[in-house]
This record gives structure tokens, C-alpha cells and sequence, in this order.
């Protein structure tokens, strides 16, 4: 892992990667959505509604696979004082903001025919949009560090703390009533038919992809600042 | 008495929030990460 520490081995490898995920996430994805809206059968319960699986799910676990990559990164950070630790850490808070923002959407356009209301205050939706909100604290305070000068390890520590709701929001639906129903899917087995798990799996790698090459993106964004800005204040300091 | 919903009004609003979201995200990131590489690159030169 160090071995990547040096920006300038980071950069060799993202230069070819990022576009690699961000086209084969698209491909897959398209795929997956093709077969969701066209042929994926209508659920015996929940009729037609079922399609919007294959966005709500993988999205809702890439919102928590989002705030566990910053924690990790902040770990990292804090412990090993990772160059690229930090600058990955707010590379993957964008992604992960987004695609909590669609799971809360995409479940509250699920929930209106499925049971019978857009909104409840239960424990999976309330710690889901709390994560919402975490990643909004977290951007707003990276963004001040960046201006301010303030040290990165505020963030990371946020980071850190603030992933105290990833367990909350996997087993509310075990720990309170809910109206959401329990995981279909564990490490032990799945209840889900092959024609919804399938696909649903490929959807989840298509969107993975994209959240790898949105973060590769992001963190190439943010170095190339970082190298800007300090030439120009060297070239400052050497004019003066 | 339960309302009779289509329910692919909901499935096509979420596949639109969903796949717009993602793909203005994805276009938006790209575009953000050429600026900034190009703005590195002419400081570089200057």
C-alpha cells in the first residue's frame, strides 16, 4: 500500500484506470437498467415496483460502502500518515453523498406504491438520511480545512467518528420495528429469486465501478490542485 | 380502500433520479478532474 504513497506512482496507475472503470461501470449499468425496466419479471407482491431494486439497492450499499472507505482512509491517515490517505478520504465523500441522496430518493419513490406512504420516521430511513447528513457536515468541514489551512486530521476524525452509523443503519430493521423489510441478502444465503439476484449483482459491480473511477477522478482533481497551487506560491516566494 | 397506482410512474421517476444523478455525477467529476489537470499543466509552463 505505501508503495502508492508516492503521487507520481499513483497518477501512472489512475491515468489508465479511471477511464477503464468509468466505462465499463457505464456499460454495466446500462445493461442492468435495460433489463430492470424491459425484462426483469413483475414481483407477485409488489408488481412493477420491484425494477427499482436494481438502482435502490446497490446505491443504499454504496452510500455506506462510501463513508466506510472515508473511515478507512482517515484510519490511514491518522495512524500511518498516508500522503494520498486524505486526499482520498474527501474523493470519496462526493460519490458516496450522491448515492445516499438517490437511495433516500429512489426508496421513498419505492415506498409511496409498495407501502402505501412516500416517508416514515423508522430507524433504516432516519440513520440513512442522518448518513445524508454526515457527508454534508463532512464535505462542508474538508472544504474549511482546505480554506482556512486548519489540519486535515479534523475531517479524518469526523470520518472516523461518524462511522458509528454504518452498523446503526444495517441492523435497524433487526433492532427496531420497521417498516422496511429485514436484508434478503446475508453472507449465509439469499431469498431472492436468480432472475432479481443476478442482475441485482451486476447492477451493484456497475455501480462499484463507477464509484472506483468517480473516486480516482476526484482524488486526480484534487492532487492537481494541490500541485498548482504550490507552484504558483513557490514561484510567489521566489519573485518576492 | 387502497389507491389504484401505476406503478410504473414511480419506476421510470426512480430510474430517471438514479441514472441522471450518476451520470451527471460521473460527467461532472471528469469534466472537474480535466480542468484541473489542465490548469496544473499551464502553471507548469508559465
Amino acid at each position: 500500500m505505501h508503495a502508492f504513497a508516492n503521487p507520481k506512482r499513483f497518477l501512472s496507475l489512475a491515468r489508465w484506470l479511471t477511464p477503464l472503470l468509468l466505462a465499463g461501470g457505464l456499460l454495466l449499468v446500462t445493461a442492468t437498467s435495460v433489463y430492470g425496466l424491459f425484462y426483469a419479471p413483475a414481483e407477485r407482491l409488489q408488481g412493477d415496483s420491484v425494477r427499482i431494486l436494481f438502482i435502490h439497492v446497490p446505491t443504499a450499499w454504496l452510500g455506506m460502502g462510501g463513508w466506510s472507505a472515508i473511515a478507512i482512509a482517515s484510519l490511514v491517515e491518522l495512524v500511518w500518515r498516508h500522503p494520498l490517505a486524505a486526499i482520498a478520504a474527501r474523493a470519496a465523500a462526493l460519490p458516496g453523498a450522491v448515492f445516499t441522496a438517490i437511495c433516500l430518493a429512489t426508496g421513498s419513490l419505492w415506498g409511496r406504491p409498495a407501502w402505501g406512504t412516500w416517508w416514515v420516521w423508522d430507524g433504516r430511513l432516519t440513520s440513512m438520511l442522518v448518513l445524508l447528513f454526515l457527508y454534508f457536515g463532512y464535505m462542508a468541514l474538508a472544504q474549511a480545512v482546505t480554506r482556512e489551512g486548519g489540519s486535515s486530521r479534523i475531517p479524518a476524525i469526523f470520518g472516523l467518528v461518524g462511522v458509528i452509523n454504518i452498523p446503526i443503519i444495517h441492523y435497524s430493521v433487526l433492532w427496531w420495528y420497521s417498516i422496511h423489510q429485514p436484508p434478503s441478502l446475508s453472507m449465509g444465503g439469499s431469498a431472492m429469486a436468480p432472475e432479481f439476484l443476478y442482475p441485482l449483482l451486476l447492477a451493484t459491480l456497475g455501480f462499484s465501478l463507477l464509484f472506483g473511477g468517480v473516486v480516482l477522478a476526484r482524488m486526480r482533481a484534487l492532487l492537481a490542485d494541490i500541485q498548482a497551487e504550490t507552484r504558483l506560491r513557490r514561484k510567489a516566494m521566489e519573485a518576492a | 380502500m387502497r389507491e389504484a397506482l401505476d406503478h410504473w410512474d414511480f419506476v421510470i421517476a426512480a430510474y430517471a433520479v438514479g441514472l441522471g444523478g450518476t451520470l451527471a455525477m460521473v460527467g461532472w467529476s471528469w469534466l472537474a478532474m480535466r480542468r484541473a489537470e489542465k490548469r496544473r499543466e499551464e502553471v507548469r509552463r508559465k
